[in-house]
């Protein structure tokens, strides 16, 4: 404090005003005492004399008043106008400020935090035993204060409607510390997010901010105002034991409305395991959307049991199997959760329903998954084709995906996807592109195969590829199959796979050519076979040929391709040279056919192999007289050689051949002749031998 | 007259030849048809050839083994030849420069003119000899074809060993010489062979004499009318007149020329439809 500033208030003598019953009734007595009092101030050993408010005003009421604050300097400012108006304007200062009380004026900097449990003993109480009074025992300094909440000098009655702790202020004086993105949430382990989001969205948090309703619940009205403990804490308001006391304080007519749990079975076999109000109800979400009103199954079975029950709108049949839901997954689910629109105030409840169920007031992250798909798609465009959720999960009946029998079981899936998706169905039937007979192929694929014979559930099935709600056509960008996407999907299982493809020329993050094949170019996206089987690795081939055109035609000039060409895969193929999915460019060292390893790449299959033997061209073609002008000129000569071989014999013959055909009729003329010569001298001696060999 | 009309064949070849030829067929035949397996691999014929072979590499084995047959028949016709010159010519000049030398001569120059004459009609048909010229093309054409097939063969056989001192092209130019070399030594001889020996008119639909060795004497006169005076001026031709084989033989003789022919013609047939039709 600033002495030349007090010594000057000090003149002005208006000290003593609060003790002056005692003194001067005589101007005489007055003259003499108050020299001696001011000496007993200023020299007072006894500190007789407690200090009044006028006492602090006498300085704080100057504005440009600073004092320090843990080595800061700040303003110490209080308006005595502004106090005395303030619910706290009648107090002295030193009554909370009670470190200040008997201290010599001007007093010291680094006052203790004002005591505000000298009036409010309880709630001192109540929070020292908190959850923030014990923060500040540790000596958290996140932890709040009396003064973090309602203010210092300025506290107004928590009924003023400008108090910080006014109901309506509430939800945003706590939010200044339990909302994301402050110290709180991200430094301390808070058990809740998105807390004032969810408050204000809920039931409540509506009533209080938007409808302006003062007595609807705020956050102190739950976790009460000083007593704030967390929900493990026996005592605290919203442990699961005295949640529904805590509720009940408002709701107290709940019982009359909740009949499944009061009333309900439930109440009479399950006593022990009652659900807390928050179990259905999630703290700081508390919806309409749940019990709107209290609805228990057996309402809804008491007309639904009725197995010739159908609607009168298009007789469909609307009986529900009750044991079939007892069994399902949601066994736990009451009806009118699921079936919300109903009101327990009609006789039929049902008759204000308006929409079907919707899956994703629960699962609402996966209603987002399939709103993106194009089963999502079709459905918000109402076309009848569309699958909603049922469709593929079923009804009352629903079981886990885990369970063997769920229609959405691993094993079960192509099955379920073929109701739609085989040739003729309507799915196969709108669908435009090159993929056909897709379950037949599939089953045949090593992936059928390994699910339906071996059993194996791990096997990619249709949705394990194209993911069960976020299914879209491979030219999307953002489908699971999209070209840029099909490795990482392929990765999920076959991540080592992926991890030696990404490194591969194929690429895209080492190449920059457009045309850059994905895993199913070469291992098709149905028809998947095992890699060792013989006819893939004929048919990976052509594959490569496909886009590599040439050099696919040059390799059946040589005598690898000639072999693999006849059906047999005991020769070189592409990959036995050049890598599978470890494809790289020649010119990088690390690949197979770099100069440091084309020698071991050859040795692979010709043990003993020379540097000079690897000078073979594999993929050599004798029709390309710039590359290959040795073959190109010896192919040429030899064919030259053969063509001229057959044409001078061909001339050759050709001309013989009607000569020929004259000599054969000239011969057998000479010898009729000569026969007759015979006959005629030797005739019985002939005529003997005919007779022998006959 | 007596004994001429008797015994009226005329032994033409030695039973080693005739051996040895029957041995070539064979194995040229399989070299053929498990060589043109692998040259024209593109076409379904060879895939089943292929597999009726019991698999390229089997095809492969067969094909080294018939090369090997051939070599061997190479070799021994080659000890047969110094045989003769021992026992029979006496010098190689003889042997060479003789009368009935395989190697061409005079008198197979004025054959060759005096058939194209012939063809033409500007003269008689030649009086042809011992061996004529077409035969002795085609003999040496067997000599050009193991020299030029076998070697190319061998190093396709051990690359690794050909490569220690050779650069890796060569395997590359071994392969067209050995397949184009190939292309023609089985289109020559299952056409322009078949036809002079065996498929023209007068000898229509084959010549079995290189299988029995033996000729009737009097076609004899007529086809080779200069060889036939010789023998009869030397006074040797008695010694070559030999009895005719019994019908059995001849009809075993005629299976396995039919089945030659028969192969001969579907190989030919098939390199003409995997070169014209299905070329790639």
């Amino acid at each position: 404090m600033q002495k030349k500033n007090l010594s000057k208030k000090l003149d002005n003598n208006q000290i003593f005003r609060g003790s002056s019953a005692l003194l001067l009734k005589r101007t005489d007595l007055r003259r003499r005492i108050i020299p001696l009092l001011v000496f007993l101030f200023w020299f007072n050993p006894l500190k007789i004399f407690a200090q009044e408010n006028s006492d602090c005003f006498g300085c704080h009421d100057d504005k440009s008043l600073t004092g320090l604050k843990n080595g800061k300097t700040i303003s110490v400012y209080i308006s005595e106008k502004k106090f005395t108006r303030f619910v706290h304007g009648s107090v002295p200062c030193v009554g909370c400020h009670v470190d200040l009380k008997d201290a010599e004026f001007p007093h010291e900097d680094d006052l203790k935090p004002a005591k505000c449990g000298g009036c409010h003993q309880t709630e001192q109480e109540q929070h020292t035993k908190s959850l923030h009074g014990k923060a500040i025992a540790r000596g958290d300094n996140l932890a709040p204060t009396c003064k973090t909440c309602h203010g210092s000098h300025e506290i107004l009655p928590v009924k003023d409607p400008k108090s910080s702790v006014y109901p309506m202020k509430i939800p945003f004086l706590c939010a200044r510390c339990h909302q994301e993105g402050t110290k709180v949430q991200t430094q301390r382990t808070i058990h809740q997010d998105h807390i004032l989001e969810n408050f204000s969205e809920s039931i409540h948090g509506e009533g209080l901010l938007k409808k302006g309703l003062v007595v609807a619940p705020n956050c102190a009205s739950c976790h009460t105002s000083h007593s704030i403990l967390p929900h493990t804490d026996p005592a605290s308001s919203i442990a699961r034991k005295n949640i529904a006391a805590t509720c009940t304080k408002c709701h107290v007519m709940i019982e009359e409305v909740h009949r499944k749990i009061i009333k309900g079975e439930l109440w009479e076999k399950k006593s022990h395991n009652l659900p807390a109000c928050i179990d259905c109800h999630q703290p700081h979400k508390i919806r309409k959307v749940f019990y709107d009103l209290g609805m228990a199954n057996q309402d809804c079975m008491r007309c639904h049991q009725v197995e010739s029950l159908k609607s009168s709108k298009d007789g469909r049949s609307l009986y529900v199997d009750l044991k079939q839901h007892e069994l399902s997954i949601h066994n736990k689910i009451a009806c009118s959760q699921c079936h919300s629109e109903v009101n327990a105030s009609h006789i039929r409840p049902c008759e204000t329903i308006t929409n079907k169920v919707d899956c994703t007031s629960c699962h609402a992250n996966v209603g987002d998954e399939y709103k993106q798909s194009t089963h999502g798609m079709l459905a918000a465009k109402k076309d009848p084709n569309a699958p909603v959720c049922s469709e593929c999960h079923g009804t009352h009946e629903i079981l886990g995906k885990k369970n063997p029998k769920s229609r959405t079981f691993p094993t079960n899936v192509p099955a379920l996807c073929a109701t739609c998706h085989r040739e003729g169905e309507q799915a196969a039937v709108r669908y435009k592109g090159k993929e056909h007979s897709i379950i037949e192929s599939y089953t045949e694929s090593i992936h059928g195969k390994g699910l339906m014979k071996s059993g194996l559930t791990v096997t990619a099935t249709c949705t394990g590829c194209h993911t069960a709600h976020r299914e879209l056509p491979h030219a999307n960008e953002k489908s699971s199959i999209n070209p840029k996407n099909v490795a990482a999907t392929c990765g999920t299982c076959h991540h080592g796979i992926q991890e030696q493809f990404e490194k591969s020329i194929h690429s895209s993050t080492i190449s920059n050519s457009k045309n850059l094949p994905s895993c199913n170019d070469c291992h098709s996206a149905h028809k998947i076979k095992r890699a060792d089987s013989e006819g893939f690795k004929l048919h990976i081939m052509d594959q490569c040929g496909r886009c590599h055109v040439d050099i696919a035609k040059t390799y059946f000039d040589t005598y690898h391709g000639k072999v693999s060409q006849l059906g047999y895969t005991k020769t070189a193929k592409c990959y036995d040279c050049h890598g599978a999915h470890d494809i790289l460019a020649i010119s990088n060292p690390e690949s197979h056919l770099s100069r440091k390893n084309v020698l071991k790449t050859c040795q692979k299959c010709h043990e003993g192999a020379t540097r000079k033997f690897a000078g073979y061209f594999t993929h050599a073609t004798h029709h390309d007289p710039q590359k290959y002008p040795i073959l190109f000129w010896t192919f040429w000569g030899m064919t030259g050689l053969l063509i001229g071989t057959f044409v001078l014999a061909g001339i050759h013959t050709l001309l013989w051949l009607p000569r020929s055909l004259q000599w054969k009729r000239e011969l057998a003329k000479r010898l009729k002749n000569k026969e007759k010569l015979i006959d005629e001298t030797e005739e019985p001696e002939n005529k003997e031998e005919d007779g022998q060999n006959t | 007259m007596d004994r001429i009309h008797k015994e009226e064949q005329i032994l033409r070849f030695s039973r080693l030849n005739r051996g040895l030829h029957i041995v070539m067929i064979i194995s040229f035949i399989s070299l053929s048809l498990t060589g043109m397996s692998l040259k024209f691999s593109y076409t379904s014929w060879a895939v089943a050839l292929s597999h009726f072979f019991g698999g390229y590499e089997a095809t492969g084995s067969i094909h080294r083994f018939a090369a090997s047959v051939m070599v061997l028949v190479f070799i021994t016709h080659i000890i047969d030849i110094t045989r003769i010159k021992r026992k029979e010519v006496g010098s190689w000049k003889t042997m060479i420069f003789g009368k009935d030398s395989m190697l061409f001569n005079k008198k197979d120059l004025e054959d060759f003119i005096g058939s194209l004459k012939w063809f033409l009609g500007k003269g008689e048909r030649p009086e042809y000899g011992r061996w004529t010229y077409w035969e002795k093309f085609d003999y040496f054409a067997v000599f050009w074809g193991v020299f030029v097939i076998g070697s190319t063969g061998f190093m396709l056989w051990f690359p690794e060993f050909f490569t220690r001192f050779l650069p890796g092209w060569f395997i590359n130019v071994a392969t067209i010489i050995h397949s184009d070399e190939a292309l023609l030594a089985t289109g020559f001889i299952f056409t322009v062979h078949f036809f002079n020996t065996h498929l023209r008119p007068e000898k229509f639909p084959m010549d079995i004499v290189i299988f029995t060795g033996r000729m009737p004497l009097e076609e004899f006169k007529i086809d080779r009318p200069q060889e036939y005076r010789e023998l009869l001026e030397k006074g040797e031709l008695e010694n070559y007149l030999v009895e005719d084989y019994p019908p059995i033989v001849i009809r075993t003789i005629k299976i396995f020329g039919w089945t030659a022919l028969s192969l001969g013609f579907f190989i030919v047939i098939w390199i003409i439809y995997a070169m014209i039709f299905a070329y790639r």
